[in-house]
């Protein structure tokens, strides 16, 4: 069953959306979703970082021995985690900082050696880069779908701002009478939250 | 035999062609990383330790090299447009590992104007309290810095945060440590001033 190129594209958006579908990376979906700011911040990053790779994976793919290749899949998503490092701390120091050691963790989050393993490595350059584009893409949109719910209803704002795009700065969404629910920006309401989505999207999915 | 010299030379390859184009990347963004770093860590921290400074020691700052050891910026803090006061860096062994410390002192009178912490990996709620309560850091100021600081069960007369005696001793090592710097060095700090415009 071949599948179109705009298919390899979209499956990461909905079919095979990561952390929803697939319940990969979710160290950093349940870390870094306190706030949107953070959320798409990693979102860019994997993206930057899982495109990248899967150029050069998908370009080496004929050069790198079998018997090596995880070695070798480590060697070359490291080495673009630690472009992305120092990029940020020379662009984007503040976001840099909230995010602290969950970017050097993109080396071991799955979702880069999983594309890598089971896509980049048996297909071609302009299908890798589609695959990558649309898992990255996803990955944002379900870190910052996760993070909205949460900041707004823990916190009752939304502050921040979008890396290289634009800021924004909504206080009492809710109006001044509003509690925050600060149960949902601490850890355990990062599981909850999580769950309930899952939940939402198996029973979407199941039609 | 063939097949294991392939796997070692591409591996070879590739770390070789990685690494160098990180120590090229890491060589291109140097300085505006210790920019980022003067302006979103350090500047906060120099501020807290120098009381009403009239410039922007950030922008005001020389390097000396202690000893054989690693270069070490000194911030110059300016009131009315006279230097009165420097800060630099230095370090402790905490619980978790090290802290890092910003010390303020007085030029004229080799006083402590201010400690602050810059970066620590304590437990969050004990010794973490190092950071967040100025009480603890408000001990050092006005003494004079080339004294030995000891936490009052070491004898000294500094009060440990309770819970965390041994953050508190770090924090105390530390500022003990950039007197022994700050003593070593006096000379030189002298000279460097002159160096940084008025």
């Amino acid at each position: 069953m071949a599948k179109t190129i705009v298919q390899e594209f979209t499956k990461g958006l909905w079919k095979e959306i990561p952390p929803f579908r697939l319940v990969l990376g979710l160290c950093p979906t349940l870390a870094l979703t306190k706030s949107v700011e953070n959320g798409v911040g990693m979102g860019f990053a994997l993206t930057f970082v899982l495109v990248c790779s899967n150029i050069l994976i998908a370009a080496l793919r004929k050069v790198i021995p079998p018997k090596v290749r995880i070695a070798c899949f480590i060697i070359i998503v490291a080495t673009f985690v630690i472009i992305v490092e120092l990029m940020m701390q020379a662009y984007t120091y503040s976001l840099y900082e909230k995010m602290g050691i969950f970017i050097p963790l993109i080396v071991v989050n799955c979702i880069p050696l999983g594309r890598a393993e089971a896509f980049a490595y048996k297909n071609g350059i302009i299908r890798s880069i589609l695959d990558g584009l649309g898992m990255g893409i996803g990955y944002t949109l379900s870190l910052g779908s996760l993070a909205l719910i949460r900041e707004t209803i823990g916190t009752g704002s939304l502050v921040g701002a979008i890396p290289f795009l634009f800021s924004y700065n909504f206080t009492n969404i809710f109006g001044e009478a509003y509690q925050p629910f600060s149960f949902m920006v601490e850890a355990p309401g990062a599981f909850v939250c999580l769950g309930l989505m899952l939940c939402v999207m198996n029973m979407l999915g199941k039609k | 035999m063939k097949e294991m010299i392939n796997m070692v030379v591409v591996l070879t390859i590739l770390s070789v062609t990685s690494g160098g184009s990180l120590a090229f990347l890491r060589d291109k963004t140097k300085d505006r990383i210790e920019q980022q770093q003067l302006k979103f860590v350090k500047g906060p921290a120099i501020m807290s330790v120098l009381p009403n400074v009239t410039n922007d020691p950030t922008e005001s700052y020389f390097k000396l090299n202690a000893g054989t050891k690693q270069e070490r910026s000194f911030f110059v803090g300016m009131v009315d447009g006279k230097q009165k006061y420097v800060a630099f860096e230095s370090k402790g062994k905490g619980f978790g590992g090290e802290i890092g410390l910003m010390i303020g002192v007085d030029l004229e009178t080799d006083q402590v104007v201010g400690v602050g912490i810059t970066t620590h990996a304590e437990t969050p709620g004990l010794g973490s309290r190092a950071k967040t309560d100025p009480a603890f850091t408000n001990q050092f100021k006005g003494k004079p810095l080339m004294e030995t600081f000891k936490v009052k069960s070491d004898g000294g007369n500094i009060d440990a945060l309770s819970g965390a005696t041994i953050t508190s001793r770090g924090v105390s090592d530390g500022v003990t440590q950039a007197g022994a710097i700050y003593k070593e060095l006096k000379p030189q700090i002298l000279e460097g001033l002159k160096t940084v415009k008025k």
